[in-house]
């Protein structure tokens, strides 16, 4: 039984998005997507070793969503994300070497051992945190956006959530604000149909679209298919346009499917069924824009097999680093209970 | 006038406890001017709140501020208090300073998961890159039927909560002073002010000076007795002390302790060690809170010292009743700060 199909357009919106842009924009949409795909590989194949001791929430099946709306920020702009972090961070540029680290808790992580998984952060290219608090992020954000206004400094903020997170009466107390205050903010829901393993029909009613609320709340919004990276471009670029305008903030309901369960390595099974996973395998979001970079784009095979033999090395080498890096000791427990 | 606004003006024509030559002014004015220091200061400094620009303006305290500033800096907010936390986490963790008002502190409790779960560990929790300069300014309501949502003094859910601080200011001075602290601090600072201080006068030096956060005072020195607490707790304590020392010649320490978070461990102790006897007053309900930690230090920490077992006065473990008729019975008086201070210097 499959509960929850694909209704986007698979290949064949690709492949007409794609005649748009120029081979090299599409090949670095891809390698950012395959990237994160085996990175989060890496991490599952290895968590049994039980080193890395977090919870881990992978992103595989969802990188289409994260990359192709982080391709339109620049370092100066502001992200804040949920649990699910691993592919928000490394979209907007977060450094492989600090999150492999963090995993391990050590000193060289992104947090110092303090945050773990769940904390991702990298303020050098303003993945400014995660909240482990479904929706704890979206008015944090949504300060970022005020900050910004205030500051008259252009920057624009995009908070991630999942469709669960819209549960959250804050997370719509936080949209209401934006909208009375026209502030530069794009929420950006990730819609994967499960919240751990509550199906979504259980939570919202069946005929209430997501998008359809935030578009009452005053945003402009927009549902899309979230396993087309080129479909999330286009969506976060009329986003960017509005807000850009002072038009205030936008919504954009991405659906997506996680391959994985809510946390840890497996694909979990029990609340969904295997028919419903292979066929959203079917709709691979790398497995996508890879055949149409060879069929179209005369991607050579042996290209994609060089790339993922440099990505490799690239994490072999974080991991080498993480496993080498120091432990933190009883010193560093109470350093930064309060800033000085 | 009103028989609220009468309550709080018979609270006001008691004496400052610290009385010295100087201008003297309220309490309202006093902190207008913290906040028109750091505006004009400080142009990251912005007030936020429901009412903050109505025409009363927050008891006062925002009043015609809008107009001075702009509407860009002083802003009314949607009825939306964790989101509205939430918003001013992050807006300080990127620069900017907000002051956020709330009418009453019972609100505060909509915003917990704001407070606790992000706020307060933001800093910690990424390691030192980001800091939240936020100030929260809530007044405890008591009286005038406000009842069991609106008196609430909820400091002692907070106290245990590592990263933030917790300023209880009792005189115009303090007010003044520790406002400025609060907003130069780079940590999450709550001020929990009093409604019933607020028409209070004092000397306040028109300009602008810090109070350290973290350190008590002593109101009045004796050796037979020590009283700690902050706020208007104080109060009683210093007209149950004065009265105390003509009528049965016991002299006490009066510490005020400005912040309870953080809290002059080394002032309760200094005193403690000199009289052997702690009474501990607040505002807040006596069990787990403000009373039962500071107990706890004596104990901890000074058991040496005490000739007498630990008292304490705050509320009892009920909600905080709407009717005068129950409130007598639920708040301490300056008749039973008397006799819980005679009982421990009697035994």
């Amino acid at each position: 039984m499959i509960r929850y199909p694909y209704d986007g357009e698979g290949i064949a919106s690709l492949k007409l998005l794609a005649k748009k842009y120029p081979r090299t924009f599409l090949l670095d949409l891809f390698y950012k997507m395959f990237r994160i795909r085996l990175i989060e590989e890496t991490v599952a194949a290895r968590y049994h070793e039980d080193k890395m001791k977090t919870p881990i929430h992978l992103v595989i099946g969802q990188e289409a969503t994260v990359v192709g709306s982080c391709a339109l920020l620049t370092k100066d702009d502001y992200i804040y994300c949920s649990h699910r972090t691993h592919g928000a961070y490394l979209a907007k540029g977060g450094d492989l070497n600090a999150m492999i680290a963090e995993f391990y808790c050590r000193m060289t992580g992104c947090t110092a051992s303090r945050g773990g998984s769940m904390h991702l952060m990298d303020k050098s290219v303003g993945m400014m945190g995660s909240s482990a608090i479904v929706a704890g992020a979206i008015p944090i954000a949504t300060g970022f956006s005020l900050s910004a206004q205030m500051q008259n400094n252009h920057r624009k903020t995009v908070v991630y959530t999942g469709d669960a997170g819209v549960e959250e009466g804050v997370a719509w107390e936080s949209m209401n604000f934006a909208a009375v205050r026209k502030l530069p903010m794009i929420y950006f829901c990730e819609n994967n149909f499960y919240s751990v393993c509550s199906p979504l029909h259980y939570r919202q009613p069946d005929n209430i679209r997501i998008y359809k609320k935030a578009e009452s709340f005053g945003l402009k919004s927009e549902c899309i298919d979230g396993n087309n990276v080129l479909a999330v471009y286009e969506a976060m670029q009329r986003a960017l346009d509005y807000v850009n305008n002072g038009s205030g903030p936008a919504f954009i309901e991405a659906i997506t499917y996680r391959w994985r369960g809510h946390h840890g390595s497996e694909e979990d099974m029990g609340y969904r069924t295997p028919e419903e996973l292979a066929h959203w395998k079917t709709k691979d979001p790398v497995a996508l824009l890879q055949q149409v970079l060879i069929e179209d784009f005369s991607l050579p095979l042996s290209e994609v097999e060089e790339l993922r033999q440099q990505i490799t090395a690239e994490i072999n080498k974080a991991f080498a680093f993480a496993e080498q890096s120091p432990h933190p000791t009883r010193d560093d427990l109470m350093n930064y209970v309060y800033c000085d | 006038m009103l028989w609220d606004e009468k309550l709080v003006v018979a609270n006001a024509e008691q004496k400052d406890p610290v009385n010295q030559d100087g201008r003297v002014i309220g309490s309202v004015e006093a902190i207008r001017e913290a906040l028109s220091y750091k505006m004009d200061e400080d142009k990251k400094v912005f007030l936020l709140g429901q009412g903050v620009d109505d025409p009363g303006g927050m008891f006062g305290v925002t009043k015609g501020f809008k107009e001075m500033y702009g509407a860009a800096r002083v802003f009314d907010t949607p009825v939306s208090e964790e989101g509205m936390t939430g918003i001013c986490v992050g807006a300080a963790m990127t620069g900017m300073r907000p002051v956020y008002f709330h009418n009453r502190p019972d609100f505060l409790l909509l915003t917990f998961n704001q407070l606790v779960n992000h706020a307060s560990k933001i800093h910690w929790m990424d390691n030192g890159q980001h800091s939240v300069p936020l100030v929260i300014w809530a007044a405890i309501g008591r009286g005038w039927g406000s009842g069991p949502q609106h008196s609430q003094a909820i400091q002692g859910l907070l106290l245990g909560v590592p990263g933030l601080k917790i300023v209880m200011p009792s005189t115009p001075y303090d007010v003044k002073g520790l406002m400025i602290s609060a907003i130069n601090d780079n940590n999450p600072a709550i001020i929990i002010e009093h409604r019933w201080l607020m028409k209070r006068t004092g000397v306040v030096p028109t300009e602008a000076y810090e109070i350290p956060l973290g350190k008590g005072v002593y109101r009045r020195r004796g050796n037979d007795v020590t009283i700690v607490g902050a706020s208007q707790a104080i109060d009683l304590a210093m007209t149950a002390a004065n009265e105390l020392e003509k009528e049965k010649n016991i002299h006490a320490d009066v510490i005020d302790l400005r912040t309870i978070q953080p809290l002059d461990e080394t002032i309760i102790l200094e005193s403690l060690k000199k009289t052997g006897r702690l009474l501990v007053v607040d505002t807040g309900w006596a069990v787990g809170g403000v009373c039962a930690e500071i107990g706890f230090i004596a104990a901890e920490k000074g058991f040496s010292f005490l000739k007498a077992p630990v008292k304490r006065l705050g509320l009892p473990a009920c909600p905080s009743p709407a009717g005068a008729d129950l409130e007598q019975f639920y708040y301490p008086t300056v008749a039973s700060t008397k006799e819980a201070i005679v009982s421990l210097v009697k035994s």
